[in-house]
Parts: structure tokens; C-alpha cells; sequence
């Protein structure tokens, strides 16, 4: 038994939770994002957490090495860190068209404005 | 080894805490800069828990380019937010409450952080590790796996990259700007 | 930022090493940590920051975005005609053994072809983003 036992990972559900709260409770949409990203990283976190071993060595061969993290969470989510910036970037793009329709990117505005339509 | 647990309780809870300012702070620019830093927090995580590569990305992606684009948006969109409503906060808490007890509940059953023998480690991984010095000859495992064993999920990664380059420039590009400008006048 | 004079020769003395730095990433993903995706922000992130020291012109006469879109585009086929390369070898989709004679060297050829077109597409479409957002930015 290695001291953390689930500690780790009740620190990053907690983390998940925040960027959950930002996404539902902010009504500007880039804060919205913003929030988007820090469930998206924190979901890494979980990822990376899983593939660590205690006393191992990053996942690149070497002499005298015997026990490797592993390397198959960090494929995915190095590569969910590039398409989650490419997906945050149409996100941010859309929002820009929004407020050059609407003239405002706060969702409630936005919603009454829907509705006097 | 306790040492890097250690750190890696520090630094989260050090993102916990950026993440509380970044969710209460109504000014957009600060609420960006600190999510920059943020990112550079989790970069050095990534570090701690021998992920380099991914650590890498994150360094380059989500301190450089991510922050870049946020900024340029909110000097388009403007950088105040509108100060949240008191009885909008009620919902949104209760079910964050909610998920996050039903997660912490479901977290509970894990095996304990970084032994050995959890059960992630005892079935693709043990294959990569073991077969591609043979099979591939490339000493960053990451690399070979990335690109060779699961060269599929790869190809599939870049075309969405590309989509989504694709739609950034349709939604926000040039050339349509200039082409409305020339039917209005 | 014109009237930045440290931040302009700074920069300025930076952008080749940043672009040398990619390029090592890129071709050393073998053997440490690196590979495409990095390389290709890492790269991007050169001209970001000549964007921002210089200007928009100044960074679209070097990298027009009609190079760009072609780039972006030809990362991706080399990606996928790798795959048909291995296909036409004999193998099957993606499979490099069939690129060279030796399974070893084929797999090797395969993985840096890869991620050549991974690096090129990433850092092609890093950059068209930015300078989209840019563009946008300064016509409005």
C-alpha cells in the first residue's frame, strides 16, 4: 500500500467537477470554454494517473531499465490534447461569428433574444 | 518515491486552486492568462507522473497556441463577463454535487494509485512494451505505438485536426468577408 | 509591438532556434520524447510569435495561406498513401513490414514518413488558425 491510495483521483474528480460547474453556470461563452478545457484536462489527468507505475521509468527504452509506465495512455491522450485544441478553436471561431450576428456572447442575452424572434 | 506522490498532490491541488480563480473571476483576460499558467501547471504534472511526451504537448498546445487563440477571441468578443445571477447558481451546483458524489463513489472501487499490478497494466501494454523492440526497433514506446500499432486511431486524429482547420476557416475566413462587403455596396 | 525594441530583437533572435527546436522534435521522436504533434506546434508557435512581432503581412508573405491549405492537405495524404503504399507492398492498410524488405526497416521508413505528414499537417493548421483569428481580428 503506497500512501495515496484513491486520494489522487477524488483531487481530480474534484477538478472535474469545477470545469462541469464553470461549463453550466457561466453565460459567456469563452468562459464556457475555458471551462470545457479544465474537464478536458482533468480527464487527462485521470488517463495519466491510470497508466503510472510507482519506481517506473517514462515509457522510452533504456540499459538497465526494466519496468515501464504505461505508454498507452499517453498515445491517447497526446493526441486528444491536439484534436481538444482544434475542437476549442471551432468553438472559439463560432464564437466569434455569434457575437458578430448578435452583438453579445452571453447566453442569456442570446436567449432572449432567440425568443423575441 | 513518495517524494513525486507528494508533488503530485501539490500540483493538483495548485491547479485546484487556479481553477477556483479562474471559475470566480468575471474579468476574461485574467480568467485566460490564468488558465495559461494552469496548463503550464499540468504540463509539469504530466512531467511528475513519467508522461514526457504528453507532458510536451501540453507545454507547446495549451500554454502557447490555446491561450493565443483565447485571447485573440476576447479581444473580438470583448473581455468582461456579465456577474453570474444568484438563482442560476442553485441548479448547476446540485447537479455538479450530485455527479461528483456519484463519481467519488464510483472511484472508491479503483485499485490504489501507481502499483504495479493494477489491471491496466497487465494486458495491451505488457505486449507493446515487450514485443516492439523486436517487432519495430524504435526506443520511444509512445512513438511506436502512436504510430505503427495503433496507426489507425492516428490517421483518424489528423483528419479531424484538419477538419477542424477546415471549419475554422469556413466559419471565420477571409474571403467570404470580402465577398459580402462587395454585395453590400 | 513595433515600438517594443527588446521584444522585437529578442524575438527575433529566437524564431530560428524555435524553428531548429521543431525540427529536432520532429526527427528525434524516435528515439526521446517528441514526434509530430509536438513538432508541429512547436513549429506553428515560430511563426506565432513573428506574427505578433511583425505583423500579419510580414507573416503571410513568408507562409500565404494558400500554401497553407495545400500543406494542411498533403500532411494528411501522405498519411493515407502510406497506407496504400503498404497496401500495394502486399500488406495490409498501414501495415509498414511490406515497405522495405526488411520488417524493420519498413516499419522504421513507415513511422518517419507518418509522422512527417503529422507534422506537417499540424503545424500547417496551427498556423491557418491563428492567422485566421488574427485576420479576423484586424478587420473588424
Amino acid at each position: 500500500m503506497s500512501g495515496l491510495g484513491v486520494w489522487n483521483y477524488v483531487i481530480i474528480i474534484f477538478l472535474m467537477m469545477i470545469g462541469l460547474y464553470m461549463v453550466m453556470s457561466s453565460s459567456n461563452l469563452v468562459k464556457k470554454l475555458i471551462g470545457l478545457n479544465v474537464f478536458q484536462t482533468s480527464v487527462f489527468f485521470l488517463y495519466i494517473s491510470f497508466g503510472y507505475i510507482e519506481g517506473a521509468t517514462g515509457p522510452v527504452m533504456q540499459e538497465g531499465a526494466s519496468l515501464y509506465s504505461n505508454p498507452l495512455p499517453h498515445v491517447l491522450i497526446l493526441t486528444a490534447i491536439v484534436v481538444g485544441v482544434a475542437t476549442t478553436a471551432v468553438g472559439l471561431a463560432l464564437s466569434v461569428r455569434i457575437k458578430e450576428s448578435f452583438g453579445t456572447i452571453e447566453e442569456d442575452e442570446l436567449h432572449t433574444m432567440d425568443s423575441s424572434l | 518515491m513518495i517524494l513525486e506522490q507528494l508533488i503530485d498532490i501539490f500540483l493538483l491541488v495548485f491547479l485546484a486552486i487556479i481553477s477556483i480563480a479562474v471559475l470566480r473571476i468575471r474579468d476574461l483576460f485574467t480568467a485566460v492568462m490564468l488558465f495559461g499558467i494552469y496548463s503550464l501547471t499540468s504540463a509539469s504534472l504530466f512531467m511528475v507522473l513519467d508522461a514526457a511526451d504528453v507532458g510536451f504537448t501540453e507545454a507547446a498546445v495549451g500554454a502557447g497556441i490555446s491561450t493565443i487563440l483565447m485571447l485573440a477571441t476576447i479581444s473580438m468578443t470583448g473581455r468582461e463577463e456579465k456577474p453570474l445571477k444568484k438563482k442560476g447558481t442553485m441548479l448547476p451546483l446540485a447537479v455538479v454535487v450530485i455527479t461528483g458524489a456519484t463519481l467519488v463513489y464510483g472511484i472508491m472501487d479503483l485499485p490504489p494509485f501507481g502499483e504495479p499490478d493494477n489491471p491496466v497494466h497487465t494486458h495491451v501494454a505488457p505486449r507493446y512494451i515487450e514485443q516492439s523492440p523486436q517487432e519495430i526497433d524504435v526506443p520511444n514506446f509512445v512513438t511506436a505505438v502512436l504510430a505503427s500499432y495503433r496507426g489507425y486511431d492516428t490517421l483518424g486524429e489528423v483528419v479531424v485536426i484538419f477538419t477542424a482547420g477546415v471549419g475554422v476557416m469556413l466559419l471565420i475566413g477571409r474571403r467570404r468577408k470580402r465577398k459580402e462587403g462587395i454585395s453590400n455596396e | 509591438m513595433s515600438d517594443h525594441l527588446i521584444l522585437r530583437i529578442v524575438g527575433k533572435f529566437l524564431i530560428p532556434y524555435i524553428l531548429l527546436f521543431g525540427l529536432y522534435v520532429q526527427f528525434h521522436g524516435d528515439f526521446g520524447p517528441g514526434g509530430g504533434f509536438q513538432a508541429g506546434v512547436i513549429f506553428a508557435s515560430a511563426f506565432v510569435i513573428h506574427t505578433l512581432l511583425f505583423g500579419l503581412e510580414s507573416a503571410e508573405r513568408i507562409a500565404p495561406q494558400w500554401v497553407l491549405k495545400i500543406v494542411a492537405a498533403s500532411g494528411v495524404l501522405i498519411y493515407a498513401l502510406v497506407g496504400v503504399a503498404a497496401m500495394l507492398m502486399g500488406g495490409n492498410y498501414l501495415d509498414y513490414d511490406f515497405l522495405a524488405a526488411d520488417p524493420i526497416a519498413g516499419q522504421h521508413i513507415g513511422i518517419i514518413l507518418v509522422e512527417f505528414g503529422v507534422g506537417l499537417t499540424v503545424a500547417s493548421v496551427m498556423m491557418l488558425l491563428f492567422f485566421t483569428f488574427a485576420g479576423r481580428g484586424e478587420a473588424s
